[in-house]
């Protein structure tokens, strides 16, 4: 029996207006894997996950999640089917504690008893988020609006979650922080999907990964086989 | 002394009824980037809706929970009707069909109903007043701010402390983001409508109990200087709504009552050069919002 993998896009392809940001890319995630995509700036890489979860349209290509065709689904829908995305940026709610912006996470998450493991697993890796609970979010250092907003996304309980430049704009070591963040998700059995531009960083945690360039897939492999190659620099430097 | 106590009742009695209208503009706004310039009209439903019950005689305490639940549902109704359709339509868009909203239902009024003013039976309690020392309050400017305190706690309450309240807040300042947590658009644009719904029927109840009529365009006015209010606080501010709101009302009432006789034909436009002055010092308004300019998806 071959292994189906919990997410895959078939010649996924986006439009905004006349620009075609995304070129029919083919992809695939499975259970338990943490993947990474990597390419220089406007390389496609945001615009992928933003279809991946239905913030911009689909303009051709399927994408299924768990067997289903949620191509054409909306955000809000998706999220109680245990796909979400920490969008690039952190963008927390400013205006909302951090306890709010929490309990928004997991705004789509009926059942008491799931919602109180999730209050848990997020203050228990981030006990910095409990310590604030009462501060708006908009008063948070910029490491600390990163941790409330994967720890936001994570309170849905996912089953993929989708990073998408987690370590942009923030200091070093705060950087080394999210990756052991995300090293130990791993062992919480949560799947990966994360746009990086720290190459190294993101290829020491991940299992596999695609190098994208000009809305095209120019190499894909694990993260070994990538950081061997020499595709991953030419996609950096532009050439092709 | 006893005069400017007694006029700064007024005050808060017409700012607070300025106030609801502002926050109910502004809590759309603030979610959909939508300036509903049929908000007047709901207060018309209101003012209808008791007028019908006074002339059949339905209880003023039944009748005020009645004209209330209208405006709610004619603002729900609004929305799943007119403006779900241009959702994601450019401002222009929504604001012309804001426009068109009121016109029809104007000329509605004025053809099924009657193009005059007509007047709405009240009870008596609500003509008399009280005296507090040399000070003469009526009863009906006491329940106009004991309701808009009532209302502004609820909404308080609301917008803090329920879940829906919270997602409205989240979706006002990101409603991509607050999608992706499952937030469905659906429910916080028609929680919305429903919020502002209740505002402008309070309103109304408040509006009409200082005039004991109603005409098709009663909702016209009161709407625009709320719509003043709202840009004087800090549009799609709710705080900045409250705060404008009041300052309009006490602006307007402390002109009238103290403005010497000769000047008092440039009532309005003294009072706007005010306005205008304020926003000169803090174009934003009041007390701005963090959150205009940014992208609604």
């Amino acid at each position: 029996m071959t292994r189906v993998p919990l997410l895959s896009a078939q010649g996924l392809n986006v439009r905004y207006g006349a620009i075609q940001a995304v070129r029919g890319i083919e992809l695939s995630i499975n259970e338990g894997e943490i993947v990474t995509f990597l390419g220089a700036n406007g390389a496609g890489k945001s615009s992928t996950l933003n279809a991946l979860v239905g913030l911009v349209p689909v303009a051709e290509g399927r994408v299924l999640f768990d067997d289903q065709d949620i191509t054409d689904l909306a955000p809000e829908r998706l999220t109680p089917m245990g796909l979400t995305l920490a969008p690039e940026g952190r963008r927390v709610f400013g205006g909302l504690t951090v306890e709010e912006n929490l309990r928004m996470g997991a705004y789509a998450v009926n059942d008491v008893d799931r919602r109180m493991a999730a209050w848990d697993m997020v203050y228990d890796l981030f006990p910095i988020l409990h310590e604030r609970r009462k501060q708006f979010a908009g008063t948070l250092s910029g490491g600390q609006q990163q941790m409330l907003a994967i720890g936001r996304a994570l309170m849905c309980g996912p089953r993929l979650l989708l990073l998408d430049e987690p370590s942009l704009g923030l200091a070093p070591k705060i950087v080394g922080q999210i990756f052991d963040l995300i090293a130990l998700l791993r062992e919480r059995d949560v799947t990966l999907g994360i746009v990086e531009q720290n190459v190294a960083m993101a290829l020491e945690v991940a299992d596999r990964g695609y190098v994208m360039a000009a809305g095209r897939v120019v190499a894909t492999g694990t993260a070994e086989e990538l950081r061997q190659t020499d595709r991953l620099r030419a996609a950096y430097l532009g050439e092709e | 002394m006893d005069l400017f106590v007694q006029q700064t009742v007024n005050a808060l009695a017409l700012g607070g009824t300025y106030a609801l209208l502002a926050l109910g503009l502004a809590v759309v706004f603030s979610i959909m980037g939508l300036i509903n310039f049929a908000h007047g009209e709901l207060m018309t439903i209101s003012g209808y809706t008791l007028m019908y019950c006074g002339i059949l005689g339905v209880p003023f305490a039944v009748s005020v929970p009645l004209a209330i639940l209208a405006a709610v549902l004619a603002a729900v109704a609004m929305e799943r009707i007119a403006f779900r359709p241009v959702r994601g339509g450019s401002g222009a868009t929504m604001l012309i069909t804001s426009f068109a909203v009121a016109m029809i239902l104007q000329v509605l009024f004025q053809n099924l109903i009657s193009a005059r003013s007509q007047a709405v039976a009240l009870p008596q309690i609500l003509s008399q007043s009280v005296h507090l020392g040399n000070v003469i309050i009526g009863v009906n400017k006491i329940a106009a701010i004991a309701a808009t305190v009532l209302m502004l706690i609820f909404l308080d309450r609301f917008m803090n402390r329920q879940k829906t309240g919270i997602a409205m807040r989240a979706a006002a300042e990101d409603f991509a983001v607050a999608r992706l947590m499952g937030i469905r658009a659906n429910t916080v644009i028609a929680g919305a409508f429903a919020i502002s719904g209740l505002l402008a029927g309070v309103a109304a109840v408040l509006w009409v109990s200082q005039r004991a009529s109603v005409d098709p365009l009663m909702g016209f006015t009161p709407v625009l200087k709320a719509f003043i209010a709202a840009i004087l606080g800090g549009l799609g501010s709710l705080r900045g709504a409250v705060a404008g709101g009041f300052m309009l009302g006490f602006i307007e009432v402390y002109l009238a009552a103290f403005l010497p006789q000769e000047f008092q034909e440039f009532r309005e436009p003294i009072g706007l050069g005010l306005v205008v002055l304020i926003l000169l010092f803090r174009p934003n308004g009041m007390i701005p919002s963090r959150f205009l300019g940014l992208i609604k998806v």
